[in-house]
């Protein structure tokens, strides 16, 4: 086996945060903390708290962002770190850029670390273009000898040039990101640390700067640290991955690896199925959203098999004339489609059930919310279930995967280009 | 795993606090930042106006002629002997102005560079120096509008015949230094507390006006002391008050100059910037949790 060259390891790396509002009941907590260090005792605090679970209830006023962190990186890796939000990803960005401090634990490297939590940091609107790439390349730890040494090549991959000399504030939003991620793009740290930079900008300049990514991690043998939401650009970039959840490492291994697993921690979450507890005697009963293997599932990927399993009763008033359809709205609450079909072909007894299968690769990677409307047409609307269960689509690959957190339409589809 | 370990690591981001952990080696490093610092303080503020750099000269031309107006002429306080008021109040307000901005400003870096501490890390000792050295700047034109003065005073007019600057004037980068530490340690200890309470920064709204009074910026101390003996005890010991004192002596020949009152300022500033730099050091790691 080759000699590994650890550039970053973490060791047990902790974080607390305090809930509730800072100010009350603050002082007496310090005066204790205070209190109990002068006698050389542990912080009473640290023994309490509890996992950062965003949706459940704790009784706690201390809950651990992060528990226990271990991993390495080793030089020239490309470290993928995913995670569901609040799974403790900023977080952890935060200490390795030195922002803030670990609880307990520590983190230990062998080079500079330069984060690029977000692009434009210390932007001064009053001062020119040129002012700024001095002040921000400085800012992110670059001397002023070797922003000179780089500044024409910055400006030339901003393509700002004609506005270089003219205050930030006359810059149109988008100038305003080109000019940052130029700066951060020339940044020549041994460990580069990222957090989601590459959501900005037009498609061409993503582009771009994605090429740059590249660069820098395969080109030039750099160590990054990567959080995305984008899957496609993880399985693209990384070369390893971790998952996060409730501040906790769950996984570690190859990056296609770590997304698969990711993907499919959405497994037996209760979002995915539906019971109705009062049902009447003709009505929904239940209903399901499965992967390939029947299994609930509520995160998927772009080219994944997602089925609706839909359990009904009826009788014999009913059996000829009613229908079962769904509707699948988006995010932005959008109608994306709508799909029916006469329930007599489906109907055992008294009983029914049907699986329909959503067209793969098609649905572009979004929250969808289904509707079940079970009817009969223009006559009767028997039950009306709204946004009762949902899925997720991450991107995985699709062919739009440059625009993750653009709304470029509800689907893809296959149009002939001649 | 241990025949791959090494130990040479650069630097370890870990909980434990040093009592004071200043990195030289790494301030030097981030020097360029801290000159783009100031330069950004020192250009923006004044950008889209009119007179621009010229309202370094107008506002303290204005506050002491207003100041002269008042306590001078309405109030009758005494300058000194064959000193005019103008001058007189010049020194004092150009000295207290260095301090007060010091100070206000450095207590706000926490809350003010909010944004850019919470997304980089750089030493964040820079932010409260640049301040220091872009309030020099300014500093460094009102001396320039403080000398221009004083040669109108005594070259073109004979109503400063008994101004005369002491030779001890030579020492004056000396007391600029012991100025800047005071409001920056002051300053660091309220930035530090102001990141959880906040209730510090009504304090050094008004705190700074009611300093102001009891620093002898708009009259000389022995007349304080004249007047109000019993109380003088208050003026005295407070170090801006020597330090204001002493530029007049340096400057004018007016005003008390004792050894023992210049030592104890000169340790309150140094105690006050240490003790700054400690609470600093301490908040600095955290602060983005709490602010």
């Amino acid at each position: 086996m080759a000699k590994k060259d650890i550039i970053l390891k973490a060791e047990n790396v902790s974080k607390q945060y305090r809930l509730g509002l800072v100010g009350t009941g603050t002082l007496s907590d310090d005066l204790k903390r205070w209190w109990y260090r002068i006698r050389g005792k542990e912080d009473p605090f640290l023994k309490i708290g509890e996992s950062n679970d965003r949706s459940t209830k704790g009784d706690s006023d201390y809950v651990w962002a992060l528990q226990d962190i271990n991993f390495e990186v080793q030089r020239g890796e490309v470290l993928g770190i995913i995670g569901k939000n609040g799974a403790g990803k900023s977080t952890l960005l935060k200490i390795l850029s030195k922002v803030t401090s670990p609880t307990t634990g520590e983190i230990k490297t062998k080079g500079r670390i330069a984060s690029l939590l977000e692009v434009g940091t210390g932007f001064h609107g009053e001062m020119t273009g040129r002012e700024n790439i001095y002040l921000n390349g400085a800012i992110l730890g670059m001397t002023k000898k070797e922003i000179a040494s780089k500044i024409d090549e910055i400006i030339d991959f901003s393509g700002c040039e004609r506005y270089i000399d003219t205050p930030v504030k006359r810059y149109s939003s988008g100038m305003t990101v080109r000019l940052a991620f130029a700066v951060a793009a020339f940044l020549e740290p041994e460990i580069l640390v990222i957090d989601e930079v590459l959501a900005v900008g037009d498609a061409e300049f993503q582009k771009k700067a994605i090429g740059k990514m590249q660069d820098i991690s395969k080109g030039e043998g750099r160590t990054v640290l990567f959080v995305s939401h984008n899957m496609a650009a993880v399985k693209s970039l990384c070369t390893r991955g971790v998952v996060l959840e409730h501040g906790k490492v769950v996984f570690e291994g190859t990056s296609e690896a770590s997304v698969d697993f990711y993907l499919s921690s959405g497994v037996t979450s209760n979002n995915s199925f539906y019971l109705n507890k009062s049902p009447k005697e003709v009505d929904v009963t239940e209903v399901r959203v499965i992967n390939e293997e029947n299994q609930l599932q509520n995160v998927y990927g772009f080219n994944q098999q997602i089925k609706i399993q839909i359990k009904f009763s009826s009788n014999a008033f009913y059996l000829n004339d009613a229908y079962i359809g769904f509707r699948l709205i988006d995010v932005k609450e959008r109608i994306v489609f709508s799909s029916e079909d006469r329930i007599v072909s489906y109907v055992n007894g008294d009983l029914g059930v049907v699986e329909i299968k959503l067209p793969k690769s098609t649905l572009v990677p979004n929250n969808y919310n289904l509707t079940i409307a079970y009817h009969v047409p223009n006559r009767e609307m028997i039950s009306l279930l709204e946004n009762i269960v949902n899925f997720n689509i991450e991107e995985t690959g699709s062919e739009m995967f440059k625009y993750v957190g653009k709304d470029y339409g509800c689907v893809i589809l296959p149009c002939r280009w001649d | 795993m241990n025949s791959t370990e090494n130990t040479d690591w650069l630097y370890t981001i870990s909980p434990k606090k040093k009592l004071i952990d200043l990195n030289f080696k790494e301030i030097w490093r981030y020097r360029d930042l801290l000159f783009l610092f100031v330069k950004r303080d020192i250009i923006t503020v004044y950008k889209q106006t009119v007179l621009g750099p010229l309202w370094y000269l107008i506002q303290p031309l204005f506050t002491t002629l207003v100041f002269t107006l008042i306590f001078n002429n309405l109030a009758n306080i005494p300058a000194g002997d064959g000193i005019p008021a103008f001058l007189f109040n010049l020194a004092g307000l150009s000295c207290w102005n260095y301090f007060s901005t010091c100070f206000t400003g450095t207590s706000s870096t926490f809350k003010s560079n909010q944004g850019i501490f919470g997304k980089v890390y750089f030493p964040r000792v820079i932010a409260p120096m640049s301040v220091v050295i872009s309030n020099l700047v300014k500093f460094g034109i009102r001396l320039l509008v403080f000398i221009g003065f004083y040669i109108y005073f005594v070259f073109f007019t004979n109503k400063a015949a008994l101004a005369a600057p002491n030779i001890s004037v030579l020492l004056l980068p000396i007391l600029i230094c012991f100025m800047a530490l005071l409001g920056l340690g002051l300053g660091m200890i309220i930035s530090s507390l102001t990141t959880k309470y906040r209730d510090f920064t009504y304090l050094v709204g008004f705190g700074m006006q009611l300093l102001m009074y009891g620093s002898a910026v708009m009259y000389p101390l022995s007349y304080f002391k004249e007047k109000l003996p019993e109380y003088a005890w208050l003026i005295e010991y407070n170090p801006m008050t020597v330090f204001i004192e002493l530029f007049r002596y340096m400057t004018l020949g007016v005003g008390t100059f004792s050894l023992g009152y210049f030592l104890y300022a000169a340790v309150v500033s140094i105690g006050c910037f240490l003790f700054g730099l400690i609470v600093f050091n301490r908040t600095e790691k955290n602060f983005i949790d709490t602010v």
